[in-house]
């Protein structure tokens, strides 16, 4: 499978007449946006807005991110959620770089989180570093929950769909390649190389901790196998909010950085065999079949060695330590990535389950952390909702418009696919 | 100059070997022994006085010679509190310990001193003070007490401490925030880059080792018994009028349910953040099986249902919070004279 992602770098997002791009530039026709969003009857009203690196905005309740792209040719951005089933991964695929869609507006639960695009907030969160487009939805009156979450779900997808198409007519200057042959061709010709697999363990548990893979609520399909093409070009879905911290965001799907570094070392150092789909579910039936049967695909694929990254922490960590456990005792060497639930001081354990045979783990950061943050020149949404969200507190809301939260309310701070430098060390 | 008190037990304090353990708490207002040195080393404070104590008599008379060290460093009202180093002395690292316990925790005054890795006073005081690793004998006394002065400075002078390797102070046992150099993928990569090809690497998250806690007795007759109720479940009036976390609790609420045949869902909801909230805010029994209770009751097969139910958010929330959380609702139920509990999750 061969996949070329052509960077388009943006330099700023504007409003215009014309959705365009120009002179490094994305031009935005805002009326037309709206519109293609009011479209869908679940939401009454669509505000669209910008919020750029270093502006004193606070984006808040944010619920995902996802990166504008445009399929060359035949295809779709995100078939099965998006538009009908079209196999991706193949193919070239055009990126907006630098330019995000953040969807905010009312709650749907209480598991959305925050960015700020300046300051201290702007250092935990890799969304300060992109241009983003912000839509603030509004549901029609007596909307359900589920609907609520669906409604705001598609509309990212929608928006990055729309802006994406900015890109038909633009070629971009960088040009990356993804491409990896089958199976038994990749090992004829690497034989002396390990095999390296990963697998990306996914929340699968209910409204607002829920993923998609090609449209299908992951908690609906035992482990898999995928492509890591597939992953890139558009594959996944987030449904997921739990917590705002450490949930995949669809953007982050799409620029999956363990993928990233594993392919940047293929056919050097490593044999990259691909990557298998675990999703995590709620009961322990569900957990030991989806960890035994994640064993049995890396197993098959002949891995000498993975990664393991979870989704979300508490008795995900569980699934976590099982898959670890299984690899180890078949003799198959695993590095795992997570995140660290220490409290606000440090002082607690980190995880919800332990297994000697986890010697070598990635921390990606304590969840409590307690973080203050200034107050904020212009918010897009509400930041009233903070005290509810998973991070905030009754005390979050300081006297002059500055929060302080813990990290788990900040977007993609302990991001456990490693998309992140934050870490804790033992001291 | 900033001011630091020295504690030393009988035998480093020059008063006498064993002999001398009785010796009750005693002040010198000088630099003795292993104070001088430190005296010397410091960059930052001077010794104004040594306070000595046998091992004995602290080990025996704890509340008493710990007051009488109280009184002494209100007096002194000094910047810093040196021990020690204990080495491998089981009583006077206990003694150490004590003392550095006091003067962080009583007094915010900061503490450094010295142990070995197995004396048993290390545990009692490693989070409050600063403990320099030694060997496990008084030989240790030249690597030790350059250590001490060392970070005494850096306490003294507010500044963050360097990785405990590099300072050479046995961890507190805290998770540090820190941004690295490379991202989480990256490194991951390469950890496992050095597992296939058999070279060292070291962890970023060492296995934390469980308590684990022995599940009560099963109780004899349920159908005598005053049972509570208690759920990490997120089930609370509506409105959270206790503002209880979403994740990551740090509190717990107690409500009074003796009125209710079951939760209902016009006063309950869901504030837990840890899963799908929809089916619970339908009908909150899910979670916490109130009305099933009530049957139980009015069938005799339970004595009665304790009048109040205390709840907190399971997710997140730290073992830290879990426990003193835990320990306080359980002495509400023991005071309750609850004799059961039902205890459910999500």
């Amino acid at each position: 499978m061969n996949l070329q992602l052509s960077r388009i770098k943006l330099d700023d997002v504007s409003f215009g007449s014309q959705t365009r791009i120009e002179d490094d530039e994305l031009i935005v026709n805002k009326g037309e946006l709206v519109d293609v969003l009011e479209e869908d009857r679940r939401i009454e009203k669509a505000e669209v807005s910008l919020a750029r690196p270093g502006e004193k905005v606070r984006i808040i309740p944010v619920k995902d991110v996802i990166e504008p792209r445009c399929k060359v040719g035949e295809g779709t951005l995100f078939p099965g959620s998006l538009g009908e089933m079209q196999q991706v991964g193949q193919g070239e695929t055009r990126v907006l770089d630098g330019v995000a869609v953040v969807t905010t507006g009312e709650i749907v639960g209480i598991q959305e989180g925050l960015i700020d695009m300046w300051g201290k907030g702007a250092e935990y969160t890799p969304f300060s570093q992109t241009i983003n487009v912000v839509l603030d939805l509004t549901p029609v009156e007596g909307i359900d929950e589920y609907d609520h979450e669906e409604a705001l779900r598609i509309a990212g997808l929608k928006a990055a769909a729309y802006l994406g198409e900015a890109a038909e007519d633009v070629e971009g200057k960088e040009v990356e390649e993804f491409s990896l042959p089958a199976i038994p061709r990749r090992n004829e010709k690497l034989a002396d190389l390990p095999k390296v697999g990963y697998v990306k363990m996914l929340i699968a548990q209910g409204l607002l901790h829920d993923s998609y893979v090609y449209g299908v609520d992951a908690k609906n399909i035992i482990p898999t196998i995928i492509h890591p093409n597939e992953i890139l070009d558009g594959a996944l879905v987030s449904g997921n909010c739990v917590a705002a911290c450490d949930k995949i965001t669809t953007y982050q799907h799409q620029n999956n950085s363990i993928i990233n570094d594993l392919y940047r070392r293929h056919g050097r150092q490593i044999n990259f065999q691909g990557v298998v789909l675990a999703p995590e579910l709620t009961t322990l039936e569900g957990k030991n079949r989806n960890c035994q049967y994640t064993a049995s695909l890396i197993e098959n694929l002949g891995c000498d060695g993975v990664i393991i990254s979870e989704e979300g922490y508490g008795n995900p960590d569980s699934d976590l330590l099982q898959i670890c456990k299984l690899l180890e005792d078949r003799g198959i060497k695993t590095v795992l990535v997570t995140d660290e639930c220490a409290g606000q001081d440090g002082f607690s354990q980190s995880l919800a389950d332990s297994r000697p045979e986890a010697e070598a783990v990635i921390s990606t950061g304590n969840v409590s952390h307690p973080v203050k943050l200034p107050p904020a020149e212009k918010i897009l949404g509400n930041q009233n909702t903070l005290p509810n969200l998973a991070g905030g507190a009754e005390q979050s809301l300081n006297g002059d418009g500055g929060v302080t939260v813990e990290l788990n309310a900040v977007i993609g701070s302990t991001s456990e696919i490693g998309y992140h430098n934050l870490s804790a060390e033992l001291y | 100059m900033k001011r630091a008190i020295y504690y030393l037990n009988q035998f480093f304090g020059s008063i006498g070997g064993e002999e001398a353990a009785d010796t009750e708490v005693m002040l010198k207002e000088e630099p003795v022994g292993p104070a001088e040195q430190f005296q010397e080393m410091s960059e930052e404070c001077e010794v104004p006085a040594t306070i000595i104590c046998g091992d004995n008599y602290i080990n025996e008379n704890t509340e008493k010679a710990l007051a009488d060290i109280k009184e002494i460093l209100q007096e002194y009202e000094p910047d810093l509190i040196a021990a020690g180093p204990a080495f491998n002395a089981g009583r006077y690292g206990v003694a150490c310990a004590g003392v550095c316990k006091l003067a962080v925790e009583e007094l915010s005054i900061p503490a450094v001193t010295g142990m070995y890795e197995e004396n048993p006073g290390l545990d009692m005081c490693r989070r409050q003070a600063i403990v320099v690793e030694t060997v496990d004998s008084a030989a240790g006394m030249r690597k030790a007490l350059p250590d001490m002065a060392r970070i005494g400075d850096k306490l003294v002078r507010g500044e963050e401490l360097d990785r405990p390797a590099e300072e050479n102070y046995i961890p507190q046992g805290r998770r540090k925030t820190v941004f690295r150099e490379e991202r989480g993928s990256e490194r991951a990569v390469k950890m496992l880059l050095k597992r296939l090809n058999d070279e060292d690497f070291t962890t970023e998250l060492p296995m934390p080792q469980f308590d684990r806690v022995k599940p009560a007795d099963p109780v004899e007759d349920i159908s005598g018994a005053r049972v509570g109720l208690v759920s990490s479940g997120g089930i609370v009036p509506k409105g959270n009028p206790d503002s209880i976390e979403s994740a990551s609790a740090s509190r717990y609420g107690c409500y009074d349910i003796s009125k209710m045949g079951r939760f209902s869902s016009n006063e309950f909801q869901s504030i837990h953040g840890g899963y799908d909230p929809v089916y619970a805010n339908e009908d909150p029994n899910r979670v916490v099986p109130l009305d099933v209770l009530r049957q139980l009751d009015s069938e005799n097969r339970i004595g009665e249902l304790d009048e109040n139910y205390y709840v907190t958010t399971g997710t997140g929330t730290s073992v830290e919070n879990s426990e003193r959380l835990g320990q306080e609702i359980a002495r509400d139920l023991k005071d309750g004279n609850v004799q059961a509990v039902i205890l459910t999750s999500t």
